[in-house]
Order: structure tokens, then C-alpha cells, then sequence
């Protein structure tokens, strides 16, 4: 595995922000134990500008020093559905070309669609199968968990997410973006 | 907001503090691994009555993580309620077996199957707890990353952990300023605002955290660069320790115990103790 230092830097300070953000930067949105939590959006957008590897250590660095400073334990089932989020929404980083600027309908479109397959999957499927498999809680309760976390994400993503994403693009330069002035 | 208490490194002379970060994090992965697997009420109590030894041999005062287990506490009280309002039986199909002690209504039925259920779903969260306390209230941060390399992470990686140790409390400050900042110029973040303001007001706060902490990821990189980060094979680490004998002792007791617990787990081919079915 070949990582740059920028990519090292990037998942140390990344999961940094995830957790301050996580702890600090979330608000209630009305339905109970559900935050509108930027963390998350925070994690997507890292991992489209810095690739799946590092979307997936920034999930698990981040979640793990989260959980562990806030509750002195670990819930790694979630812990791995940080961790499968941060690297399927990674994947999408070789199809939008985030550096070169450009961030418009079709990338939108691309980086939700990558999104709304990881929250779904992530949080639907992989979140309660683990908490039945590793605590063997009722499966009616952790679907249901499951899903709202989910949905609660794949709704902050979108909204926070993609705002994040369009706001880094237009501090990147064009490519093409010079004219030869004849 | 600026009071949210965070669980960090305390500096003591205790046994636990002495031990080698390698140790410790062995312990702790060990311990998360047997109680993830093992639903057996007997290791479970055991491990438990353990971790209670160490905590105390450890100095750590019950009050430096008293808001800790309240907080813990109320969240599996809750999670107990979660369970039992979306099933009742659950202790019963788990058993196979069916004592009624009183009915609330059709659905809603008390079996001691269920209690006895709920309460080993609740020590199986709360053991982990005193471990991975001590873990993090006893290991030096600096120590950390060696520890990890000391299990063959990939010091790159550990690298990257220790980066998150040292600046979490840098980015705490930054998003203080900001906040305060964003606040002053008008950003309501209270309850008292719609939603839909407080969304963006969340955005507000963020969007400068992030973008500030992007400046740093270049900065941090750059220098790490020019001081030739990543160029060998291996690297050592200041803070690491040698280890001492009482590390090796500890680490085969761990191993010990741990085979002990599971095959005592599974060695009646299901992983829950059922007192109900003999």
C-alpha cells in the first residue's frame, strides 16, 4: 500500500475534524436520539477529494476516538459501517475530477448516487446484521435503528455534503480555464 | 458547549501506567474480542469482576469518570427499553424455554427469560467499559502510535493516529473561535430557531473549519516532506518503552484467559449460557 504523506495527513487531521464535529456540530432535527450530525457530510467530502483508502481510515479513526472519548467503549459494528460509508463513497473519487474544478450536474448526480448506495447498505443491511450477529439484539429494533440513522445521514449528505463539495470546487483553478490571447 | 467533557490521558504511577503501551492495547483488543463473541453469562461476570481488579489496581479515581457511566448508564437503559418494546420475547425464542412472571398487556409479557436476557445484553457492554477506560485513561498519547507499530500496523498508519492525538485539541480550538465568531455576528444556534436556519447556521461554522483544516493538511504534509517522512522502510519512535517482565506476564495471562473464556463459551456448541434448558 502506497500512501503519500499528503494522504497520511489528510486521515490523521480528517479523523481529527470527524470527531470534533461529531461531538460538537450536530443538532437535533425533532425526531428523537436522531442528530443532523455534519461529521458524516464532513467524511463524504473527504473521501471524494482524497480517495477511498482514505475515506475508509478517516471513518475508522474518526468513529473509534469518538466513541471512546465520549462513552470510554467502542461500538464496532458501527465503527465498520463508518468505515464501509467513508470507503464506497471514496470510490466515487476517480469519476469526479473534484481538483480540476469541476463539480456540476453530472458529478452531483454521481457523487449521491454513490452516497445513497453506501447509507443505504451501510446502514440498512451492514449496521443491523452486525449488532444481531455480535449482540444478538432483536432484528425488528436494530433495523429500524439502522434505517433512521441511515436515512438521517443520506440526508445530511446530500444537503451538507454536496454544498461542501461545490464550495472546495470553486477554490480549485480550471483546467482550460487560460485563453492564448491572439 | 466549551464544557463537554472529553476522556484523555491522566499522568499517575500506578502498575496499569507502567505497563508497555503494546500491553495494554493487547489487553484491550483481547478483551473487546472475547466479550464480542461470548454471550455466556459466567465469562462474562468473570471478565467483568477482572476489569473491576485492574481499575481499581490502576488508581484512576471514580469521579475523574463518574459523567462517564452515568452517561453509559442512561444509554443502555435506553437501548434495554429500545429492545424490549420491539420484542418482549426475544429472551424466550433465544432460551427456548418460558417462566411468566407477570403480563402488562398481550404483546407486552415479563418472562425471566427476558430479564435474564436483557441483562446479559447490558453486561455485555458494560465489560468492555472499565477496559477500555483504563486503556485510554492510562496510555500516554505519544505512547499510542508506538504501541500500534508494536502490533505491525503500519507506521504510516500510526503515523496518521498519532497526527489525530496531537491535533483534536488544536481543531477543539478552531471550532471554538469560529463559533464564537459566527455567533457574534448574528448565527442563532439554540433551540429558540427553525430548523432550517439551524442548518445553515451549522454550515456557517463548519464550512471555515473545514476549509481552515484543508490549509493545515498541506502545511502538516509539506514539512513532513523536507524532513524526508516515508522515505525508509521502518522508523523508530521516541516514546516507545522495552518491554519489561511484567508486560510478558500480563500478555500470557491475557491469552490464557482469553482461550479460557472461549472455550468455555462454545464448548457446549452455542455461545449463551441457557440456566433455563438443563
Amino acid at each position: 500500500m502506497k500512501l503519500s504523506t499528503r494522504t497520511i495527513v489528510a486521515i490523521g487531521i480528517g479523523a481529527a475534524v470527524f470527531l470534533v464535529l461529531n461531538r460538537f456540530v450536530s443538532i437535533p432535527s425533532g425526531i428523537p436520539n436522531t442528530t443532523i450530525n455534519t461529521a458524516y457530510a464532513f467524511l463524504a467530502f473527504m473521501a471524494v477529494i482524497f480517495g477511498p483508502i482514505a475515506g475508509a481510515l478517516i471513518g475508522l479513526i474518526g468513529h473509534v476516538l469518538t466513541d471512546a472519548t465520549a462513552y470510554g467503549s467502542v461500538w464496532w459494528s458501527w465503527v465498520i459501517v463508518s468505515v464501509f460509508v467513508g470507503a464506497v463513497i471514496g470510490l466515487s473519487w476517480k469519476r469526479i475530477n473534484i481538483e480540476n474544478g469541476i463539480f456540476g450536474k453530472k458529478e452531483i448526480i454521481t457523487f449521491n448516487l454513490y452516497q445513497i448506495a453506501a447509507n443505504l447498505v451501510g446502514w440498512g443491511l451492514l449496521a443491523p446484521v452486525l449488532d444481531i450477529i455480535i449482540y444478538a439484539e432483536p432484528s425488528d429494533k436494530v433495523f429500524m435503528q439502522g434505517l433512521v440513522a441511515g436515512l438521517a445521514n443520506l440526508v445530511t449528505i446530500a444537503i451538507l455534503g454536496t454544498a461542501f463539495l461545490a464550495i472546495y470546487a470553486r477554490t480549485r483553478t480550471k483546467t482550460g480555464s487560460l485563453n492564448i490571447e491572439k | 458547549m466549551s464544557t463537554v467533557k472529553m476522556l484523555s490521558y491522566i499522568k499517575r504511577d500506578s502498575p496499569v501506567h507502567r505497563l508497555n503501551g503494546v500491553t495494554k492495547l493487547i489487553t484491550f483488543l483481547a478483551w473487546t474480542v472475547v466479550c464480542m463473541l461470548s454471550y455466556d453469562t459466567r465469562v462474562l461476570l468473570t471478565a467483568m469482576v477482572f476489569s473491576l481488579i485492574i481499575f481499581k489496581l490502576a488508581k484512576i479515581h471514580l469521579k475523574e469518570v463518574g459523567f462517564i457511566l452515568v452517561f453509559i448508564c442512561f444509554f443502555l437503559l435506553l437501548n434495554d427499553a429500545a429492545i424490549y418494546f420491539f420484542s418482549p420475547e426475544e429472551g424466550v425464542r433465544i432460551y427456548g424455554a418460558r417462566h411468566l412472571i407477570f403480563q402488562i398487556s398481550d404483546r407486552y409479557t415479563v418472562t425471566q427469560e427476558q430479564l435474564f436476557y436483557l441483562f446479559n445484553v447490558t453486561l455485555k457492554y458494560l465489560t468492555v467499559v472499565p477496559i477500555a477506560l483504563l486503556f485510554l485513561l492510562t496510555t500516554d498519547p505519544s505512547e499510542f502510535a508506538a504501541s500500534l507499530t508494536g502490533i505491525r500496523v503500519p507506521y504510516k498508519l500510526s503515523y496518521a493516529v498519532s497526527i489525530t492525538l496531537r491535533y483534536i485539541a488544536d481543531i477543539q480550538t478552531d471550532f471554538h473561535n469560529i463559533s464564537q465568531a459566527q455567533q457574534a455576528r448574528g448565527v442563532d444556534l439554540s433551540k429558540k430557531t427553525s430548523l432550517k436556519k439551524r442548518i445553515s447556521g451549522i454550515a456557517i461554522i463548519a464550512v471555515p473549519l473545514i476549509f481552515s483544516s484543508l490549509d493545515r493538511i498541506d502545511l502538516i504534509s509539506n514539512a513532513m516532506d523536507l524532513r524526508g517522512f516515508g522515505k525508509k522502510e521502518k522508523r523508530t519512535w521516541y516514546s516507545a518503552r522495552p518491554f519489561q517482565k511484567a508486560d510478558y506476564c500480563v500478555i500470557t495471562a491475557v491469552v490464557i484467559l482469553s482461550i479460557i473464556g472461549l472455550l468455555i463459551t462454545f464448548l457446549d456448541g452455542q455461545r449463551f449460557f441457557n440456566p433455563f434448558i438443563s
